[in-house]
Parts: structure tokens; sequence; C-alpha cells
């Protein structure tokens, strides 16, 4: 089996299939990066550019390390949120990635979509690492390969994301991942931050957040961002915190553990307080190490790759 | 469409169109008949005896001849853009697409907001096929602070007011605009948003733009400016016309002020009519418009409200861009379609073909009841009139195909469609154009 697209654009339309087998291959990578020398030659020859219009250090990061596990070329390019917007750029940088003959672009940008836009342009695969409030489909890959392993199976588990779903693309690609997989998604946040007809996705919409403990396995904690304050979203981070924030002393209300995660970075103290991030249920840091392993899977397949991965 | 071959314009002193059906609702004329033009006016109506020699025998056959058409909402970009569109240019679009007049919007650089911007556009439409009737600016610069000058802007020409693609946010301004403009008769014509609540959205907020993570435009946005326009026409009696109505909410309010006797009269375009914000799922920017694609809820009542006479006129808001302002992100992409080429062929396919609108009662949309709500004169197929003719072939088959556009620019989300009925030809002010 193989994905049906070159491409990874997001998750939506991603089939169960295609999601098992690429967190069947991230695992197989996995045990590659426990390896003394974590490194395959699988990518040898192949050219990868990381093309990151908005400003990202882990994920960025994640993928250089799965490029460079994988022995493939990767050259960096980060241009400044503020030319962003004026639309040369991004045609003009597709043109130069056709001249370069380069075979992965890997591309974070403001723009919802802008990854579709560089691949009907280019012969690359294209890898969208987060397109605005779109998607951010490895994040989102790579959150179910983590619940996988720590929960055993997605399907029947009941995962809630809590805060900014409008804005988020870490949202939408779990959305979309986890229902695919068969899991019961709820999201639950200040209503100013939940979109239009959200229920059509299928999800539970949970005004309070006491109402999504009680129901939770997972909580998926997204990081609440300053500036919706400033554009008039809630009233300040301090009732976002009363009103959402997951604290030790309500999960201790609670007759069960919940598994925490977050996508990181991490607001301490406003949407998250440090011992649950910190806490023996949170699993925030087996998704760093789980991102490298899915990115992999992700290059290796879209390259052309069959799943059997023998060393 | 370039790919049909085509003839014209050419100045004609006598033409005779021969064998089509003659149909102009308001003269309550269907027949088959000859038609005599010359030197530019309708002789005879009626069995000719007309050889080549006689002068131009175009062959009607199969074809209907109706009213003029007229598209009261077009962009020409001139002055300012040229590279996207000129008069000149946006004139061979209409003509290839069947119309004899547009309303051309002020928002051009600089902005049609004086006499001597009226006439410019005047001058540079002089002696073309088709009619140019220039739509000067509410408010100076379209600022939205002080009214033009409109009585002079009227004596040259200009036939409606409007702030299009910057909405009139204060209210006292619209008040005075249409109390002043009551005394020339001629239209408010108002692109109706209001900013605060459609900030940076792109699309239509709903469950598409919510899947996509676009910004969205929310449906009252569009009616609660509406709704205010409808209040103050009402107590001004001003003249009002909405210009593309989008969505069911504005229909219902359009419906309801009319049956109360209020003076406004609306537009909606061919796109809210075929296309919803489903086709932005593929991030085309080409479906990227203000007013958004709305839902399919929304589309269903703009035909009902077309039908039932809520919607007076379809126009096509035909608004072209350069290319690079369109292959770019969706967000940073501009707003508008081209349309003037694909209206017409729109509308027979998906109002005619489908059975909603007759024949006669689009023409009343698309010929008779703008130029009511314009204040220009009639154009009747009678004898003695002025001969200002849209012939058009129902059975044509084409398929849209932008690089054969007239228009300077490509942006259009029908490229490749297969329609069903065309323009084959258009007469006016002593020119012909035609296909074959």
């Amino acid at each position: 089996m193989q994905l049906r697209s070159r491409h990874l654009l997001g998750l939506e339309g991603v089939t169960n299939d295609e999601i098992g087998l690429i967190l069947d291959t991230a695992v197989s990578f996995k045990k590659v990066l426990e390896r003394p020398i974590p490194k395959v030659p699988t990518l040898r020859g192949k050219t990868v550019v990381n093309l990151f219009f908005e400003p990202s250090t882990r994920t960025r990061f994640s993928f250089e390390l799965a490029e460079k596990r994988l022995s493939a070329d990767s050259v960096n390019f980060s241009a400044s949120t503020s030319s962003v917007l004026k639309g040369e750029t991004l045609k003009d940088t597709v043109k130069n990635i056709e001249a370069m003959r380069i075979d992965f672009v890997v591309m974070r940008h403001s723009a919802a979509g802008s990854c579709y836009f560089v691949a009907q342009h280019v012969n690359a695969a294209v890898i969208n690492a987060g397109d605005g409030a779109h998607e951010h489909p490895t994040q989102g890959l790579l959150d179910m390969m983590t619940l996988r392993e720590k929960m055993t199976k997605l399907e029947g588990l009941k995962v809630v994301i809590v805060g900014d779903i409008e804005h988020s693309r870490v949202a939408r690609s779990n959305i979309f991942g986890l229902k695919t997989m068969g899991a019961q998604v709820g999201i639950c946040g200040p209503a100013t931050l939940i979109p239009r007809e959200v229920e059509q996705w299928g999800v539970t919409v949970f005004p309070h957040i006491e109402d999504a403990l009680a129901e939770a396995d997972v909580l998926n904690v997204l990081r609440i961002q300053l500036e919706r304050q400033k554009g008039g979203l809630f009233p300040s981070l301090r009732e976002y915190r009363s009103l959402y924030g997951i604290t030790r002393e309500r999960l201790d209300r609670l007759a069960k553990e919940i598994t925490i995660m977050h996508p990181g970075p991490i607001n301490r103290g406003v949407e998250i307080d440090s011992d649950v991030a910190d806490g023996d249920y949170s699993v925030i840091l087996n998704q760093v190490t789980n991102g490298v392993a899915v990115r992999m899977a992700v290059l290796y397949l879209l390259a052309g790759g069959r799943p059997k991965l023998k060393e | 469409m370039k790919d049909n071959r085509e003839i014209g314009p050419i100045r004609v002193e006598r033409l005779l169109l021969r064998g089509g059906r003659i149909l102009d609702p308001s003269s309550n004329v269907d027949r088959l008949s000859d038609l005599l033009i010359v030197d530019g006016k309708i002789r005879k109506i009626g069995g000719e005896k007309f050889t080549q020699s006689d002068g131009i025998l175009l062959d009607c056959k199969d074809k209907i001849i109706v009213p003029g058409l007229i598209d009261m909402h077009v962009h020409l970009r001139e002055p300012g853009r040229e590279d996207e569109e000129t008069i000149a240019s946006g004139c061979r679009a209409a003509m290839a697409g069947g119309f004899t007049a547009v309303c051309c919007m002020p928002n051009t650089h600089p902005v049609i907001d004086t006499r001597g911007q009226v006439e410019f556009i005047k001058e540079r439409s002089e002696g073309f096929l088709v009619d140019v009737h220039p739509i000067a600016a509410v408010t100076v610069g379209q600022k939205g602070t002080e009214l033009t000058e409109m009585g002079d802007e009227v004596a040259a020409g200009a036939v409606g007011f409007s702030d299009d693609g910057y909405p009139v946010q204060k209210a006292a301004i619209l008040r005075r605009a249409l109390e002043y403009a009551k005394t020339f008769g001629y239209p408010i014509i108002e692109h109706c948003e209001e900013t605060s609540l459609s900030e940076n959205g792109v699309m239509n907020e709903g469950f598409v733009s919510t899947t996509l993570g676009l910004r969205g435009i929310p449906s009252i946005s569009e009616e609660i400016h509406v709704a205010r326009d409808l209040l103050i026409a009402d107590y001004t009696g001003g003249p009002l016309h909405i210009a593309h109505v989008s969505t069911k909410g504005s229909v219902h309010l359009i419906r309801e002020a009319k049956k109360r006797g209020i003076s406004v009269t609306a537009e909606t375009c061919p796109h809210y009519l075929v296309l919803t914000e489903e086709a932005v799922r593929e991030f085309d920017t080409n479906t990227k418009m203000k007013p958004p694609l709305r839902t399919e809820e929304d589309r269903k009542a703009l035909w009902v409200g077309l039908k039932d006479g809520t919607i007076d006129v379809i126009a096509s808001d035909h608004a072209p861009h350069a290319i690079e302002e369109k292959e770019t992100e969706y967000d940073a992409a501009a707003f508008g379609i081209v349309g003037l080429e694909t209206a017409l062929g729109l509308m027979m396919t998906y109002a005619l073909r489908k059975k909603v609108l007759t024949l006669p009662e689009l023409v009343k949309k698309m010929a008779i009841l703008p130029r009511k709500i314009l204040n220009l004169p009639e154009n009747r197929i009678q004898e003695g009139s002025l001969a200002n003719l849209t012939i058009v072939d129902l059975n044509k088959k084409w398929t849209v195909d932008r690089t054969q556009f007239h228009s300077k620019s490509r942006n259009t989300p029908f490229d490749g469609w297969p329609l069903e009925g065309a323009s084959f030809g258009v007469v006016n002010n002593n020119q012909l154009y035609y296909k074959f």
C-alpha cells in the first residue's frame, strides 16, 4: 500500500488506512531513532527545502532532524512574515524551487491554503507544516501516534481539544485525523473561539470545561495567543485561565486521570499549569519525540517508499 | 469569445436582420419577422425585399432579437489600471458578451467623483458600439464624508452614484445622498457591507470557512447594511439600488421593503446564482469576491427572489484583475471576477435551460429594468426607434475559454464550463458586431 496523494496538504480526506500506514511506518522509524547510529540512507540524494514563511522552532527542527536521519540534503529558507502578503514572494519562490529541482517542499505559511498554491505549481512533493488556521497534518499525525502508543488504539477514544479552535490548524488536523480513526472528539473553549457550524464536523462542543473533563480520556490543550485577547475575542488571560485553564485543582476533582497533550509552545500558567504540563499523565515530550518519527515516515512514504522497513 | 470568427464592429447604413424572432416584452412583441434598420433606426418590422447590394443582410434564422442588453455593474479600470482593463477592452468584452451598454463603477484611480472625470469616460467611449454610462461616486474620493457634485456629474452623463467597493459606512451620509439624489432621479447604488463584521474576511463565514481555516465574512455583514439602507430609503424616499445581493436574508429584507412600498431595487450576479462557498475548497482565488459566494440555501433564495421580482436585475460585477493579483495566496488575492463574457451564457444555461425564468423575464432583468432604474430612455423594438439590439442564439453550445476573452483579464471561475446559449451579435449606434 502507498499513499494516494503525492503531497501531504492536510488530513481532511486522508483515509483510515493511509493514516494507519503512516503511523505504523513511524513506529518503525522510532526504532531507528533508538539505535546507536540513528540514521538510514533512505533519502540519500534527495533534496528537501524547508520553506518557513512564519517563525517556528520545534516544527522546523523536527523536520530538519527527520530529513537528516533519512540522509536527505536539506536547505532552509526563512522569510519574514512582513513580506508574506505581497504575493510575489510566494510565486517567485515557487519558480525558484522549480528551477533548483528540489524533491520535497516542507512549508509553513501564515495563509490558509498557501501550500495548495505551491503544490499546483511545482513538481516537488509538498508537505504542509502549517498553513494559517487550516491544517498542520504532521502535528495531527504525531498526536495520534502518541495517543496510540499510550492508549493502544484510537477507536472509541474520547479526546477533547481545549482552547482557540477557530484559529488553530492543530485543532483541525486533529479533528479530521481522529474522526477518521474512529475517536470521539470534543472541543471546549470560549464561544468566540469556536468557529461557526463546527458541529458539522461531528464533534461535541463543551461550553464548560468541567463537562469536557468529565467526558475526556485525553485533553489536547492549545496555546492561547495574547493577540486574540487584544482582538477582543475574550476579556482577559486571567478570565481565560479561570474558565478554561487546566489546573491540578480541576484535575484532582476527577475520579480518573486524563492524558495531557499540548502542541507547544506552552504558556505556563495560562492555558495549562506547570504541574499539569510536567505531571505524570503528560505526554507532551513524547509528542516531540514522535514528531521526528512521523515526519520521517511521511517523507519516506511520499518518496514512494514501501512500508516494509528492513535494516 | 474569440474562438468564433467574428465581424465588427462595422458601420452599417442599411441592415436587414432576416428571419429572426423579434421579442420585446415592453412592446408586447413576439413574432418572426424581418427587421430593417436604416441610419441607426428601425425602419420597418415586416417582410422586406432586400439584397446584399442594398446594404448588409444578416441571416437571423433560429435567432432571437431582443432589446440591447445592459450590464449596470462593471469595472472598466480606466483610468488607473489600464493593465487590467481599459474602456475600449471592456467595451469589446461587453460587445462579445451580448451587451450594448455598460455602467462603469467609479472606483478607478483617480475616482470618478467630478464632472471632469465623468466627461473623461464619455469622451473615451465616444463612437463605440457599446454605450458607456458612468456611475459617479457618492462621496469625494469614495471616502464616505463629503457628497460629490451630483448635479454636475449628471449633466455630464452620470446615471447613478455609488461608492462601490467602499461602502458608505455613515448612515447620515447615505441619508443626505439619498435626499440629494432624489432631485435628479438617479439611484444611489449601494455595496452593502458592514465592514466591522467583514474585516479581514475572505470568504463566506460558515462550515466551509471553518473547515478551510479561512477568515469568514458573515451574511449579517451584508444584511445589516441592507436593513439600514432600507430604513433610510423609507425615511427619505430616495431611490436606492442594492448591488450584488448575495444572501437569503437580504432577499427577504428587500422583498418586505418592496411590499411596504419603499423605493428600492436590487441586482444579483450570475456567480451567486450558480456557485456556492463549496467552490472555495481548492483555494482557487477566482472564487474570491465581495460579497463572497454563499451557501446553497442563499443560492436557492436568490433564484426565488429573481423569479418573484424581488431582484430586478442581473449584473455581472465584472471586476478584472491582473494575473499577479490572483496567482497568490487566497488571503492576499484581490476580490472580484470578470463576468461580461460569461454572464449571458450562464443565465441562458441556468435560468432558461432549467426553466427558472422565461426569456421575456430574462430580457426584463438584463435589458429593460436596468434602463428604468437608471432613468435611461426606454429601448423598444418598434418602427422609428433607435436600433439598439442584442441577437441571441439559445441553442449555441460553447465552452468558456478564458484565453479567448476580449477582456484584458482572465480571472474567472468558469473556465472550461460548457454552456448553452450565447449572444450572436449586437447592433447599436449604427454599428454591427456578430459572430459566425
